[in-house]
Parts: structure tokens; sequence; C-alpha cells
């Protein structure tokens, strides 16, 4: 982590970057109700960091998100994903671009219908190159780094809301993606279980040497930060290009 | 590069539709409930066309002769007889026989009241059906003025019934002339006539005078073993005249049946029926996978965000509505299957249940499903990822 801070501070190599954002803006609506969500956002991250979104409601770090993991089409700049142009991309390659990344969310959104085994396998079927039986392995082992195998085989409704968070996790990570990005990770929980789920992902990501984005408003875990992003009317307000940790 | 998976290994469409009970049920009821409609519509309108053709079904002749003028079996009209023994003369006809039928005024011997029947007669020393009740009381038939009645005829005739079961003779009269009914068999009333009764050809000609026994109704064809039916046909065809018609029995059933299909509504009823069937069928199919869908929309965003395609959720749905049909098709015909019973012992309608209705029931589930889950689909677009966040 000391080298690469130290490579990154004496160059600007943005093929590095596995984030790469400029001149970004994005509006919604047509005509005279058109209004602009971002404005020319600027924003590079590195491989290995942990790297916090906030600001208040409204200040488009959701918007930013779902530019920077293929759920939305770029508008106006240049938006590079693990080296993937996004602006001008087609629905194939947005695609693919998600593929490579692992989401957790807010609302869970696990699958009813499924247990937290087959959820987390559903990430894994994505990638061909995975037998049936090794998605199995995988997955349950998985469930067990995040501590729950005494629940692989629970449906979502017989599990706590941080333990469906767990399997959020485990479905976000199982598949070793290079990019994991969470919005409001830890909203719906209490103190004890959103460290719990952040430390996890933390570490999980430090074990298999992915990149975290977080959108949070928790300031409970801004501590994990390696940097943190402050953003206001969709304006990037602040962002910390250095490695040292700043509490805001 | 990476190609998605032909073969998922976990079964979405059926745990979906599995983990809610509820939901499941209510798609079974309303399947079953368009397949018992349409196999009711498709029932009817085959027994009723078969119901007409009872008599012609049982028919002792390879190929039967009839008037090119004739209409249905009330209405053959007549031809000469003298065809009957042109016919003779091929090598391949076995025998050539006569058979007479006409309208006839009868009284119920039961309560008094005129009604028509069809009167059948032919030389009493071969049935001109293979009815058993028929066969077996030929000899009675030789009497004069003796008749055989279906008790599958339609009217109030239960006395009459009882009195003849138990070998009594039972004496009316056709047309002002006396007959007495003397055995039983059972056919069944039809569109043209309310039933029918057999005597010997002696007898037709002696209730109805103005008929000729030179003028037959019908030419009853029974060939030698190893002649081919169709190429019979075509040569009795080149060489009689124009004023016959040469059919085999498929064709003469056909015959019927297109009369009344061509002379009834029957035919647009009963489509139009099934159709019914299979709009009330999309509608509630489309009901059910359209609330399914926006009760998983969330989750379906949540795929398309890890990065599943449109055409996954796609084939989400559409594998939904089959299991739904055939889920729903198995109660929906087991009902119709106990309905058409329950019909048959109340109306003696011929309603049964074939291999090739089920199969078309089946087949117009499937694509009534396919259909609402089509239309079910369009809700699967605003399944936009961006929108969970």
């Amino acid at each position: 982590m000391q080298t690469l801070t130290s490579v990154n501070q004496t160059q600007n190599i943005t093929n590095q970057a596995v984030i790469s954002v400029r001149n970004l803006n994005h509006y919604f609506g047509q005509g005279s109700l058109k209004k602009q969500a971002l404005f020319d956002i600027n924003l590079d991250i590195y491989p290995g960091e942990v790297v916090l979104m906030t600001g208040p409601s409204g200040s488009g770090k959701t918007t930013l998100l779902t530019l920077i993991c293929g759920l939305r089409s770029p508008q106006e700049g240049s938006l590079k994903l693990l080296n993937q142009e996004l602006f001008g991309a087609n629905q194939e390659q947005l695609i693919q671009a998600r593929r490579k990344i692992g989401y957790i969310f807010q609302a869970h959104n696990l699958l009813k219908s499924l247990t937290a085994l087959q959820n987390v396998q559903m990430s894994l079927q994505l990638h061909s190159n995975i037998s049936p039986t090794e998605r199995y392995e995988r997955a349950t082992q998985m469930l067990e780094a995040v501590g729950l195998e005494e629940r692989i085989h629970y449906y979502p409704t017989g599990l706590s809301g941080g333990q469906k968070q767990r399997v959020a996790i485990a479905r976000a990570l199982v598949s070793h993606p290079r990019v994991v990005l969470a919005d409001e990770p830890t909203a719906a929980l209490d103190s004890k279980s959103g460290r719990d789920v952040v430390n996890l992902m933390q570490k999980l990501a430090k074990e298999q040497g992915c990149t975290i984005l977080m959108v949070t408003h928790d300031n409970r875990i801004l501590d994990i930060a390696d940097r943190i992003i402050y953003m206001e009317d969709g304006v990037l307000v602040s962002n910390d290009t250095g490695k040292s940790k700043s509490n805001h | 590069m990476k190609k998605v998976p032909k073969t998922r290994e976990i079964p979405l469409a059926w745990l979906q539709l599995s983990r809610e009970k509820s939901r499941l049920l209510v798609a079974m009821a309303g399947i079953a409930f368009a397949d018992m409609l349409m196999f009711i519509q498709l029932g009817f309108q085959t027994a009723l066309y078969d119901s007409n053709t009872r008599l012609h079904q049982k028919i002792n002749a390879d190929l039967v002769l009839i008037s090119p003028q004739g209409r249905n079996i009330v209405n053959l009209t007549t031809f000469p007889r003298r065809r009957l023994y042109q016919a003779l003369s091929f090598d391949g006809v076995a025998s050539a026989d006569p058979l007479y039928a006409d309208f006839v005024d009868w009284k119920n011997p039961q309560t008094q009241i005129k009604t028509s029947l069809l009167l059948l007669g032919f030389k009493p020393d071969k049935s001109a059906f293979l009815i058993p009740e028929v066969e077996q009381n030929l000899e009675k038939l030789k009497m004069p003025d003796v008749l055989l009645f279906d008790k599958g005829s339609q009217g109030k005739y239960d006395e009459t019934l009882a009195s003849l079961e138990q070998g009594k003779t039972v004496s009316t009269e056709i047309q002002e002339r006396k007959i007495n009914v003397k055995g039983l068999f059972l056919s069944g009333a039809s569109f043209a006539a309310d039933g029918n009764v057999i005597t010997s050809d002696l007898n037709f000609h002696r209730i109805l005078t103005r008929r000729h026994p030179s003028q037959v109704s019908a030419g009853l064809i029974k060939l030698k073993p190893g002649v081919d039916p169709q190429q019979m046909a075509e040569a009795l065809k080149l060489s009689l005249p124009n004023d016959v018609r040469v059919l085999t029995k498929a064709e003469f059933i056909q015959f019927e049946t297109k009369y009344w299909s061509e002379n009834t509504s029957i035919g647009f009823i009963f489509t139009l029926g099934t159709a019914i069937g299979f709009v009330v069928g999309v509608v509630i199919v489309y009901q059910i996978l359209s609330s399914d869908v926006a009760d998983h929309l969330a989750e379906y965003a949540t795929l398309k965000a890890m990065g599943y395609r449109n055409s996954y959720l796609l084939i989400v749905v559409f594998q939904e509505a089959l299991i739904l049909a055939l889920l729903g098709f198995l109660p929906g015909s087991a009902i119709a299957f106990g309905l058409y019973a329950l019909t048959r012992n109340a109306t003696n309608l011929p309603l049964f249940m074939t291999l090739s209705r089920a199969i078309t029931v089946l087949i117009l589930t499937m694509i009534m499903c396919t259909i609402s889950g089509a239309i079910a689909t369009k809700k699967l677009r605003s399944a936009d990822p961006a929108d969970i966040f």
C-alpha cells in the first residue's frame, strides 16, 4: 500500500486507476425541466483504496455511483471503469462492466425465493468458467467467511437485518470482483451490526485486493476510509488525492 | 467474451412460483377454469356432431350410395334400385343392399302425442346397422307391421320402455296405420329426428305407400375381403351415372357432419365459446404474471445491476408461464373429464374425452400463457437497475 502510494504521488498515471472520471456532467429531465445533477466531476480511484462518498441528500452521490458502476450511461465527459470507457458504451459493454463489480445495496435486495446460498450462487452463475460444483463450494465458503455457515439454507425472511446484509456482502464478493460498490450498507443496522458489516467488508476486500467505494451518511464508520469524498449540490467539494486519512 | 451459461443451475422461475403458494394456487385455478371452458366448448361441439352420426357410424357397409340431391339422413331423396344391381356386377362387391329411410309421424304410445321419427327399412336377412339389439331381432322384423324402437329417442317413453323391456308388445300408429313395437335398440335422438324406428323393407312400404321399392334412399355395399374401399369407390364413380354418389363409410359420416356444421351455427357458437375461454385464460394469467413481475421488480433490477441480461429475465417469466400452463392443465382436464361423465349421464350426448382434444387444449393453454407472459414482460423493461439506489 505504501509503495502504491508513493508511485501514485509521483506520477499521475490514470490508466492504473480502477475508476477514472473526467469532466463528467449529468442531467435529468427534458427541455424546460432539464436539471443538472452533476457538475464537472473529476475523480480517480486507485486499486485497493477504501473510498467513502458522503454529503447531504440530493448531493448527487448516488447518481455518481450509478454512473460509475454502469447502471446509467454517461451523458457528457469520460468515465473509465477498469479501463473500459463507459461513455458511448453499448448495452453489452455495460453488462460486461457490471459483472466485474460487486454491489451491496441499502435494501439488501436479496431474492426472496432463494436461500442465502442460492442468492450467493446467483452472482457466480454469471461467470461461465465456474462449474456448478465449484459454485456451490465457493458460495458456501463465502458464507462461512461472513459467519453465516449455520444459515446457508435459510430464506431471507428467516434472517435478521445484519445477517441479510452479510449475505449481500458474500454475494458481492464471492466472484472476487476488483471493485466493490456499496450504497449505505449500514443504514438499516444498529451500531454493532453496522460496525461488524463494515469491518467484514474491509477485511475481505483487503484479502482479495479489491477497491471499495462506499456511499454513506454514517459517521460511525468514517474511520475505515483511506479517502473521503464529499459532495454537495452535484459538485465534488473535497477529494483528497493523498493517502492520508482525513476526518470530515 | 465471457458467455452466460446456457443451462441455469438455479431454477428461478420454479422457485419463485413455488415459494408463493397462494399465488400459485390462484393461477392454477384460473387456468383450470379456462381449460375447463375450452374443453366443454370443444367437447359439446364434437358431441353434437357425433350425436347426429350415430347411425352412420354403425352402418353395415364399406361403401354407401346416395342420391346427389341428398342433404342429410332424413332428407336423402332417392335413386333407382337398378344402381345396386349395377354395383353388384363388379367383381370386388360382395353385396349391394337397399336402405329405405324417411320421416314419419308416429303417435307416442304413452302420451298419444304425434312426433316425427326416422323410419328405416331394410331386408331383414341382414342387419343394415351393426347394433347388437337390431342384429338379434331380425326375425321379428319379418312379421308384418313390426318395428324396433330406439330407446334413445327424445320424449316421454318410460312406461313404453318398461313394457318393452318386459317383453310385451306395444301398439301405436304411424300415419294412421297400426303397428306393433316388439323390440328395443339404442341409437339416439339427433337434430334431424327425435328418434328412430327400424323395420323390414316390406313393412316400410306398407306404412309409407307413397314410397316405392324401386326407389331406394341409400345403397349399402359390402366388399369382398382384401378389396380397397377407395379404389372400389373410384371404379364405381366412373361407371355409375351421375344420379348416384359413391361414399366410403367415413365419407358418409362426414357428409352428415358437414350438413350440420354448414346449416346450423354450431361451428360458430362453439368456436366463439372456445375463444372466450381462451381470452379468459389470457386475462387471468396476465393478471397473475404481471403482479408477480411487479412484486419481483426490485429483485429483477438487482439482477440487472449484477449483470444479468434482459433476456434472462424474459426467459424466467416465460418459464413461469409454461410451468403455470402445465400445472393448471392437469386439474382443468380432470374437472372436464368429470363434467363430461356428468353430462353423458344427464343427456345421452356422446361427450367423451379424446387424446387429440386434450392435446389441442394443452397447446392452446401453452399459447395462452405465452401470450400473457409476453404482455407481462412489458413491465420488465421498467426494471431500471439505477432506480434501486
